[in-house]
C-alpha cells in the first residue's frame, strides 16, 4: 500500500510541477492545488498506513493509527485552502486589471 | 546594585518623554530638561567613587534568556566608572553648550531624542557584563551616531558621512559579535568576568586567535584606528555638539574601552601586544601627519582625534606586556603604560571637548571654520581664545596643562618598552616605537599651534567672514570654560584622579596585580632632567621651527596626489559592490515566475536527488507494506488517470472537475487510512474550493491551448518527471529506513494529558496549539487579503505615486 | 439578480438548519469524536454559502446582519486570546485546562478551555470563507 501511494504521490507531483511551469495563471493555481494533494498523501504515508484503529481513544483498540500526520495534514488542508483562494482572487484581479492571465504577457515577453 | 541597571534605562525613558515635552515647550529650554538627565546620573555615579576606590565592585543581574547564558548583568568597577563619569559629565556639558549653539528653528526634539538614545546605549556598553547585551548596545551606539551625523539630512555630505560611519562601525560590530561567539564557544560563558577568570586554560585553542582579531576589529573600527579611521573626518558633518560628544569624548572611546576590558583576556599574548601597539602607533603618526595639512578646523580636530586615539590605543598595547607571565616586581613597570592610557583618556576628553566647543563657537560667531579666512580673533573673542590656548597647549603636551603629564608618561612608557625582553622584541623594534612616537608628537605640536595661532593671531580679515566677529553669549562659553578649568586643575592635582578614579580602573585591567606595589604611581609634574623631559623639549624646539617654516615644507603634501587615499579605496569598493550586486540581481531576477520555479525545482533535484546519489542511500524496504484491496487499487488508478488527463484537458471545467475527482478520492483514501477527521474536512474543503474555482472561472478567460514549442514542453516535462521521481524515491527510501522511534506514542495518552479522546484534535487544540493558532491567523490574513484585493482598487490617478 | 426557484428555496430553508445543527454538533463533539473547530466552522460556512447561493445577497443580509470580516477577526482574537489567558495564570502560552462539572440539565459535563480556542478557530473559518465567497460574488 505504502509503495503504491508513494508512486501515486510521484505522479501527482509530476503533473503539478508540469502545470506550475506553464504560462497560464489558472494552470499554475491548479498546479498548487494538486501539489498540496500530493503532499497530504505523502505525509499520510510517512506515518504508516492502515496500522491501527481510528485515533479515537473511545475505540479502546490495541493500537491506533498515527495521529500526528493526521493533525499536520488537517492544518495543511486549511492552509492550502487559504492559499488557493488567495491565488485565485489574485489571478482574478490580475485579469480584471490587465486583461491577461498569461504570465509571459504580464512580464512583457512575446511568446517564445 | 539596581541603580546601575536603572541608570542605563533612564536616558531611554527620558528620550520617550522628550517629544511630548517638546510639544509643550517649543523652545531651546527643552535642553534644560534633557541636561538634568546626565547631570543626575553623573552625581549618582560620583557618589560611588569612594566605595569603588576602596576596591568594591557592584553587580546586578536580571534574568533574561537564561538557557542561552544571556542575562542582563550590569557591572560597575573602576574601568566602567571612568567611562561612566566621562559619558555623563561631558554629556551634561555638551547639552548645556547645545542649548545655546543650536538655533530654535532646528528640530530640537529629534536632536535630544537621538542624543539621549546615544547616551543610554553608551552607558549600556560600558556597564554590561554580558557580551551579547554589550553587543546590542554597541550597535545601538552606531545607529544613534548615524542618526546624529545625518541630523542635517538635507545635506548630501551629512548623509554620505553618516552612511560611511554606519557601514564601517557596524561591520566592525558584526565582526566583534563573531568574536564574542567564538569566546563563548571556548569558555562556555558570555560573562566578561567569567571569561577573564577561565580564559587562561584556552589560550592554546585554535579559536583563540580569531576571536582576538575579531574583537580587535570591532574596537579598531569604532575607535577610528588606521585603516578604519576614514569615517571620522566625514562624521564631522554632524552639529558641533555632537562632534564634541560622540567623536571626541565618548563613542570613539568605546573601542578603547573594549580593548581595556579585554586586556585581561587577551593581554600577555604577543599578537595582541604587537597588533594593538603597532596599529595605535601608526594611527598616531598617520593622524598627526594628516592633521597638519587640513584647512578646516573641524577636520583638523578630527585627524587630531584619530591621532590621539592611536596614542591611547598604543599605550594599552604596551601595557598589556605586563600580563605576560603574571605578577612580578619586574613586570609591574609595564603597567605604567596602561596607567598613562587611562590618564590620557580623561585628559583627552577634557581638552578635546573644549577645543571642539571652541571651534563650534568660532564657526557659530563668524560663519566659517576655514583657517585661511580666520585670524586675529584674539582681541575680539578673548574668552574663546583662552579656552583654545588651554586646550591646544594641553594637546601639544605643554605645562601647566594635564596633557603635559600624560604625554610625559607616554614618552616614559615607550622608552621603557625598549627593555622588554619578551615577544622577540629586538633593539630594532624597541627603538622604532619611541622614534615614531616622538615624530608624531612633533607634528601634534605643529597642528596644536595652527589651531591657536592661525585662528586667533595674525591678520584679522573681516571682509572674508560671513558675520562680524563678537564674543559668544555667556551660556555658550560656560561649558568650554569648565572643561578648560579641568585641564588646568588636573595638572595641579593629578593624584586625586590617580587615587580615586585610576586606581580601581587599574585593578580592573590587571586582576592579577590587584593591590600590588607600584601599580598606581604618584604623578608629579617634575622628575628631574630625564629622557622624557628632554624629548618634550625636543618636541617644542623642532615643532616651533616646523611651525614657523610651515609654508616652505607644506608642499610635500602635494607630492602624493589627494586622490591617492583610503577614501578612494572605500568609495571604489562601495561602487563596485553596488554594481556587482545590481548585475547579479539583474541576471537571475527575470521577473518571470517560471524562471523562479525552475530555480527551485532544479535546486531540489540537485540537492535531494544528488544527495541520494552521493550518499548511495537506495535501500528500499517494502516488507512493512500494508496489503491492498481491489477497490483501493481502483481508487488509486482513477486518481493517476485523472491527474494525467488534467494535462490534456481541452476545457478548464474538465480540469477543475478532474481536480475535484482527485480531492474526493483523497477523502476516500483518508477513510481507508482511518482518518475520519481528515475525510470530513477534505470533503468540505474540496467542495468549497471547487465552488471557488467555478466562481472565478466565470470571470476568467477561457483556458486557451498553450502555444509553446516542443523543446520548451520537453524541458518542462523533464523537470516535472525528475522532480516526481526524486520525490518518489526519496519517500520510498525514508519509509524503508526508520531511524527513530515514532513520537506519536506520546499523544496516545491524550486523555490523561489533555482531557480529550480524539487524539488528532487534542494535538491540534492542546499539544500543538501554537501551530493551530498561527494557522488561524494565516487563514485570517488570507481572508483579509482576498477582501482587500477585491475591494480596494487603485484608481488610475494614484498609480504613479512612486515616481513622483 | 433575483433568483426565483421555489423548490430550491423551500428545501434550502429546511436543509440549512440541518446543516447548521450538524455543524454545531461536529464542533462540540470534536474533543472526543471526529469533528472540531475546523470542520464545524467549514460546515457552518457551507450553510451560509448555500443561503447566499439560493437567495440573493441582499435578502440574506437582512436576515443575518453580521459582518463576517468582524467575525473572522473576533475568532482570530479569541484563538490568540485564550493562549494569553493561560499566561495570566502563570502557565506557558496556550496551556489548556479541562475539568468536570455537574451542571443541572446536562449532568456530568466536561468543560475545557479548548472549547474557547476551538470556538475561535471555528469563527475564523466561518468568517473567512464567507468573506471570500461574498467578496468575489459581489464584485461583478
Amino acid at each position: 500500500m505504502e509503495t503504491l501511494i508513494t508512486i501515486l504521490v510521484g505522479v501527482l507531483v509530476t503533473v503539478a510541477v508540469y502545470l506550475l511551469l506553464s504560462k497560464s495563471l489558472v494552470r499554475v493555481i491548479l498546479g498548487t492545488a494538486i501539489l498540496s494533494h500530493a503532499v497530504h498523501l505523502l505525509l499520510m504515508t510517512m506515518g504508516g498506513l492502515k496500522k491501527g484503529a481510528v485515533p479515537l481513544l473511545g475505540e479502546n483498540a490495541e493500537n491506533y493509527a498515527d495521529a500526528l500526520p493526521q493533525a499536520l495534514i488537517l492544518t495543511a488542508i486549511v492552509i492550502s485552502f487559504a492559499v488557493t483562494s488567495f491565488l485565485l482572487v489574485l489571478a482574478y484581479r490580475t485579469y480584471k486589471e490587465t486583461g491577461s492571465d498569461n504570465l509571459a504577457v504580464l512580464r512583457g515577453f512575446e511568446d517564445e | 546594585m539596581l541603580t546601575i541597571t536603572i541608570a542605563i534605562f533612564i536616558p531611554f525613558l527620558a528620550a520617550i518623554f522628550v517629544p511630548f515635552i517638546y510639544k509643550r515647550v517649543r523652545s531651546r529650554n527643552i535642553g534644560w530638561f534633557v541636561m538634568a538627565v546626565p547631570l543626575t546620573l553623573f552625581i549618582a555615579l560620583a557618589s560611588f567613587i569612594p566605595s569603588v576606590a576602596g576596591g568594591k565592585t557592584y553587580i546586578h543581574t536580571i534574568s533574561w534568556i537564561d538557557s542561552a547564558g544571556i542575562n542582563f548583568t550590569t557591572y560597575l568597577d573602576g574601568l566602567s566608572m571612568i567611562f561612566g563619569l566621562l559619558i555623563t559629565g561631558v554629556g551634561s556639558l555638551v547639552i548645556l553648550y547645545s542649548i545655546y549653539y543650536l538655533s530654535e528653528r532646528e528640530a530640537l526634539g529629534r536632536f535630544y531624542v537621538y542624543l539621549l538614545m546615544f547616551m543610554g546605549a553608551m552607558l549600556g556598553v560600558i556597564f554590561s557584563d554580558n557580551l551579547m547585551v554589550l553587543y546590542v548596545f554597541w550597535e545601538l551606539t552606531s545607529i544613534s551616531s548615524f542618526l546624529l551625523i545625518a541630523f542635517w539630512y538635507h545635506r548630501k555630505k551629512s548623509r554620505s558621512g553618516a552612511q560611511k560611519s554606519m557601514i564601517i562601525t557596524v561591520s566592525g560590530g558584526v565582526g566583534m559579535l563573531a568574536g564574542f561567539i567564538m569566546l563563548h564557544t571556548l569558555t562556555g560563558s558570555f560573562s566578561v568576568r567569567e571569561i577573564i577568570a577561565t580564559i587562561g586554560q584556552y589560550t592554546g585553542e585554535s579559536l583563540f586567535l580569531p576571536a582576538m582579531m575579531l574583537v580587535l576589529f570591532g574596537a579598531f573600527t569604532k575607535s577610528a584606528q588606521f585603516p578604519f579611521h576614514i569615517w571620522l573626518p566625514d562624521a564631522m558633518e554632524a552639529p558641533t555638539p555632537v562632534s564634541a560628544y560622540l567623536h571626541s569624548a565618548t563613542m570613539v572611546k568605546a573601542g578603547i574601552y573594549l580593548v581595556a576590558r579585554f586586556t585581561p583576556v587577551f593581554g600577555g599574548e604577543a599578537v595582541w601586544f604587537y597588533t594593538v601597539t603597532g596599529v595605535g602607533i601608526f594611527t598616531l603618526f598617520w593622524g598627526s601627519v594628516n592633521a597638519v595639512r587640513q584647512t578646516d578646523l573641524k577636520a583638523l580636530l578630527a585627524y587630531s582625534t584619530i591621532s590621539q586615539l592611536g596614542l591611547i590605543m598604543s599605550l594599552f598595547g604596551l601595557g598589556s606586556a605586563a600580563l605576560n607571565g603574571g605578577y612580578s616586581a619586574d613586570s609591574v613597570i609595564y603597567t605604567q603604560a596602561t596607567f598613562a592610557a587611562l590618564f590620557h583618556l580623561i585628559n583627552h576628553s577634557t581638552f578635546k571637548g573644549a577645543l571642539f566647543m571652541v571651534v563650534g563657537i568660532v564657526d557659530h560667531q563668524v560663519g566659517t571654520r576655514d583657517i585661511r579666512r580666520l585670524g586675529g580673533l584674539m582681541s575680539l573673542m578673548p574668552v574663546t581664545f583662552t579656552a583654545a590656548v588651554i586646550g591646544s597647549f594641553s594637546m601639544a603636551g605643554l605645562p601647566p596643562f594635564n596633557g603635559f603629564l600624560s604625554k610625559e608618561m607616554f614618552f616614559e612608557s615607550v622608552l621603557i618598552i625598549r627593555n622588554l625582553d619578551i615577544f622577540a622584541m629586538g633593539p630594532l623594534w624597541g627603538s622604532i616605537i619611541p622614534v615614531v612616537a616622538w615624530i608624531a608628537s612633533v607634528l601634534t605640536f605643529v597642528y596644536s599651534m595652527i589651531i591657536v595661532f592661525q585662528t586667533f593671531l595674525g591678520k584679522h580679515q573681516p571682509d572674508r567672514l560671513d558675520r562680524k566677529a563678537v564674543e559668544a553669549p555667556v551660556g555658550m562659553l560656560v561649558a568650554p570654560s569648565i572643561l578648560a578649568t579641568f585641564v588646568v586643575g588636573i595638572f595641579f592635582f593629578p593624584n586625586i584622579i590617580g587615587n580615586y578614579v585610576l586606581r580601581p580602573a587599574m585593578a580592573a585591567v590587571y586582576p592579577p596585580f590587584k593591590g600590588a606595589e607600584g601599580l598606581v604611581p604618584h604623578i608629579s609634574a617634575w622628575h628631574g632632567f630625564n629622557a622624557p623631559i628632554l624629548m618634550t623639549i625636543g618636541v617644542v624646539v623642532l615643532g616651533a621651527l616646523l611651525y614657523f617654516f610651515l609654508r616652505y615644507w607644506r608642499g610635500i603634501y602635494s607630492i602624493a596626489p589627494m586622490r591617492w587615499n583610503l577614501d578612494t579605496v572605500y568609495n571604489g569598493l562601495l561602487l563596485q559592490l553596488e554594481k556587482g550586486s545590481a548585475f547579479l540581481t539583474r541576471t537571475y531576477m527575470t521577473g518571470y515566475l517560471r524562471d523562479y520555479l525552475v530555480y527551485i525545482f532544479i535546486f531540489f533535484i540537485a540537492t535531494a536527488g544528488g544527495g541520494l546519489l552521493w550518499a548511495g542511500g537506495f535501500s528500499i524496504d517494502l516488507s512493512n507494506d500494508a496489503s491492498v484491496t481491489i477497490n483501493e487499487y481502483i481508487i488509486i488508478l482513477v486518481m493517476m488517470g485523472a491527474s494525467v488527463v488534467i494535462l490534456f484537458a481541452k476545457s478548464r471545467i474538465t480540469a477543475i472537475l478532474l481536480n475535484g475527482v482527485l480531492g474526493y478520492s483523497i477523502a476516500i483514501l483518508f477513510v481507508v487510512f482511518r482518518a475520519p477527521d481528515l475525510a470530513l474536512t477534505q470533503i468540505i474543503v474540496e467542495t468549497v474550493t471547487t465552488a471557488l474555482f467555478l466562481l472565478c472561472f466565470y470571470f476568467l478567460p477561457e483556458w486557451s491551448k498553450e502555444k509553446s514549442t516542443l523543446s520548451s514542453k520537453m524541458g518542462r516535462g523533464i523537470i516535472a518527471i525528475s522532480v516526481g521521481s526524486v520525490v518518489t524515491v526519496l519517500a520510498l527510501v525514508v519509509q524503508g529506513n526508520k531511524m527513530f522511534e515514532s513520537v506519536s506514542v506520546y499523544f496516545e495518552d491524550a486523555y490523561e494529558l489533555a482531557g480529550g479522546k480524539n487524539i488528532v484534535n487534542t494535538i491540534l487544540g492542546d499539544f500543538r496549539a501554537f501551530d493551530t493558532m498561527l494557522e488561524v491567523v494565516v487563514l485570517f490574513i488570507a481572508g483579509i487579503g482576498v477582501f482587500t484585493l477585491i475591494k480596494l482598487k487603485a484608481g488610475k490617478g494614484d498609480k504613479d505615486v512612486e515616481d513622483q | 439578480m433575483k433568483i426565483n426557484d421555489v423548490i430550491l428555496q423551500t428545501v434550502t430553508k429546511i436543509v440549512v438548519f440541518i446543516i447548521l445543527t450538524f455543524g454545531v454538533e461536529l464542533f462540540l463533539s470534536g474533543h472526543n469524536n471526529p469533528g472540531g473547530g475546523f470542520i464545524g466552522g467549514l460546515v457552518l460556512s457551507s450553510a451560509f454559502v448555500l443561503l447566499y447561493l439560493v437567495f440573493d445577497i441582499e435578502t440574506v443580509r437582512k436576515g443575518i446582519p453580521f459582518d463576517f470580516k468582524k467575525i473572522a477577526a473576533f475568532g482570530a482574537l479569541l484563538a490568540v486570546g485564550t493562549g494569553l489567558g493561560s499566561v495570566l495564570f502563570g502557565s506557558a502560552f496556550l496551556t489548556q485546562t479541562a475539568s468536570h462539572f455537574n451542571l443541572p440539565v446536562f449532568g456530568e459535563t466536561e468543560l475545557s478551555t479548548v472549547v474557547l480556542f476551538e470556538a475561535g478557530v471555528a469563527l475564523t473559518v466561518v468568517g473567512v470563507v464567507v468573506t471570500i465567497i461574498l467578496s468575489i460574488s459581489e464584485d461583478v
